[in-house]
């Protein structure tokens, strides 16, 4: 595998929603880079036949009757959103232009 | 009964003070606020609260005291430990207090629900002081990764108190607090309590409900009890577990008879098995001496112990950070600066929505978050997937495998619950790899769901700080942890003639804690 660098950082930051000055990408690549090379030797763990585990107690299908139970207000809802509009959350503009 | 004697006695026995009349909730309460007034604040306290609930706590104290002075049956259906304090972790959500999860992004933000196991102290009339202090997010081993500076270790205040539970392990060490909640994802909880010296359990995955605890990675989180006694916890995780349709990984048949277990104390005929992959090289020699010191007690006590092996536990650090930053880069997508929390306007350019998320979450995740974000958008992306987060989660396969051999062996495992003992603030701030290796120990337990418990297995020659020992069982069977560490404890106690924190050095008057 191939150790991460200072672009794909730059790349998965972009993704994860996450300013980084050119400092922090340094650093960041840095250490990453260290921590990736001291998780690889898990790929050569387990074999194909070895089935992966997602959840540590196997539970299958939980249902639950079709019916309304106490949900939040609105108004709870929305009373710790940074800014909220005629009982919606208030979005910044979505396109570049506005 | 003075208020300092009052303070260092165990729940139960708070509890049982309260039944009789000798000691009223209120006065309880106020004991515990005069300590934390006392020790938390300024620059050489403790820290160990984000927020103190005075008034809350002393109403819900009163009216614990009226029910009891009326009798009757307002009296007679107050559970055991009404009137008995506890603090929470500030990862779990509250009303009426606000929860920060240790980040500046949900700085004053106020849930507009209660976690099921704060309904549950509720519902018990148990008052709740505070919350405690945490790694950001839970992530972190020593609570210096807190965005409002870390906790100190009452045992000696240049000290880390573990993490990420630092906070809530200190609070009951220092006396601030007879009980706390924690929440363990890969040691949270254990990793605290074994560097503070007090108890604490991550109970079997889904034992306890995750509704209303901040997720960092949900298919490892758990809720758990802190205590000064293994008694103690185990009455704590009686309140708090259960089943919860509104989590649907809770269990409907989790263990039960706990508080009995701890109470039965026994371990004539059953077999220990002691992890060879978890002790020898890389524990510090203090650790490793009191651990086999552990063993002969139990071994004197009519239990049987032998060696067994987990060959794949030399892969569950990795396939552990490999997992846990995946889960918490997806969980924390959410604080996005519309729903809740902070805001940040992009400095320069159209503050589109885009613009303005990355702004906020770069000015509101503290540098370990964001490492664990990066690293888990890494482990999940194309190209990469199938050889880190899916070998990962083959490796929990192995992990599993390895239990089930060992539990076909023996009744229970042990091991120590850290490899060390507490290190100096700031020692490991800057190595996050060195940080991660605090919690060799315990993360298996959180990738097999199994349930874990620390005890104090006392002071290690070298630095006089204590040592954690810890107990692992199968799945569903957290009440075997509470029976041996009920008798481990008690033999431990007779040797040091009396609890460990008798040891623990006086701490000094503080400047007053700050409302924050």
């Amino acid at each position: 595998m191939a150790a991460i660098n200072r672009e794909q950082v730059a790349h998965l930051a972009t993704l994860a929603h996450i300013e980084m000055s050119d400092d922090e990408l340094d650093r960041m690549a840095t250490e990453l880079a260290v921590i990736v090379d001291s998780v690889k030797s898990v790929s050569e763990a387990a074999g194909d036949d070895v089935p992966a585990t997602s959840h540590p107690i196997p539970l299958t299908n939980v249902m639950r009757d079709d019916v309304v139970g106490h949900v939040l207000t609105a108004e709870e809802a929305l009373s710790g959103a940074p800014d909220a509009q005629d009982g919606r959350f208030k979005v910044p503009a979505i396109l570049e232009e506005s | 009964m003075n208020a300092h004697e009052l303070i260092r006695s165990s729940a139960a026995v708070m509890a049982a003070k309260l039944a009789s009349g000798e000691i009223t909730s209120v006065e309880l309460v106020q004991a515990h606020l005069d300590r934390i007034a006392a020790v938390d604040g300024g620059d050489r306290g403790v820290n160990a609260f984000l927020h103190v609930n005075t008034e809350e706590a002393l109403a819900v104290a009163a009216d614990v005291d009226a029910r009891r002075a009326r009798g009757g049956s307002d009296a007679r259906e107050l559970h055991e430990l009404a009137g008995v304090p506890i603090a929470v972790k500030d990862l779990i959500v509250t009303i009426g207090q606000p929860t920060t999860a240790g980040s500046k992004i949900l700085e004053g933000w106020m849930s507009p629900y209660d976690a099921t196991v704060v309904k549950k102290l509720r519902a018990a009339r148990m008052p709740i002081l505070g919350k405690t202090n945490l790694d950001e997010f839970a992530m972190g081993s020593s609570t210096e990764h807190s965005a409002y500076g870390p906790t100190r270790n009452p045992w000696d205040l240049d000290r880390i108190p573990g993490g990420s539970g630092g906070g809530s392990a200190a609070a009951v060490a220092a006396f601030e607090a007879p009980l706390a909640l924690g929440t363990d994802t890969g040691g949270s909880i254990r990793q605290p309590g074994a560097v503070t010296g007090t108890v604490g359990v991550k109970p079997t995955y889904g034992a306890v409900s995750r509704y209303g605890a901040i997720a960092m990675a949900s298919s490892l989180d758990q809720i758990g009890p802190v205590s000064r006694t293994v008694l103690d916890s185990a009455l704590l995780q009686e309140v708090i577990g259960g089943h919860d349709p509104q989590d649907s990984t809770s269990l409907t048949d989790p263990s039960t008879g706990l508080a009995d277990a701890a109470r039965l104390g026994n371990v004539k005929g059953m077999k220990i098995g002691i992890i060879k992959e978890l002790h020898g090289e890389g524990y510090q020699a203090g650790v490793e001496n009191r651990f086999n010191e552990s063993l002969e007690l139990l071994r004197g006590a009519g239990a049987e112990i032998v060696e067994v092996s987990c060959p794949n536990f030399g892969y569950a650090l990795g396939a552990y950070y490999l997992i846990m930053p995946s889960e918490a880069s997806s969980n924390l997508a959410k604080f996005d600066g519309v729903r809740f929390g902070m805001r940040k306007l992009p400095a320069e350019g159209p503050p589109t929505i885009e613009r303005v998320m990355a702004a906020t979450r770069a000015a509101g995740f503290g540098d370990e978050v964001k490492r664990r974000i990066i690293l888990g958008t890494y482990a999940l992306s194309a190209g990469y997937y199938d050889a880190y987060y899916g070998s990962a989660q083959k490796v929990r396969t192995l992990i599993q495998r390895d239990f089930a051999a060992a539990f076909a062996q023996v009744d229970v495992l042990i091991s120590p619950t850290s490899p060390t003992t507490a290190f100096k603030l700031g020692e490991k701030l800057n190595d996050p790899l060195a940080m991660y290796l605090n919690d060799v120990a315990t993360i298996p337990a959180n990738l097999a769901g199994v349930p874990g418990l620390t005890l104090p297995g006392g002071l290690a020659d070298e630095d006089g700080l204590p040592v954690g020992i810890q107990l692992l069982a199968p799945a569903r069977e957290d009440a075997r942890l509470y029976r041996v560490g009920a008798v481990l404890e008690s033999l431990l106690e007779a040797q040091w003639g009396g609890p460990i924190l008798d040891q623990a050095p006086a701490l000094a008057q503080t400047a007053a804690k700050e409302a924050k």
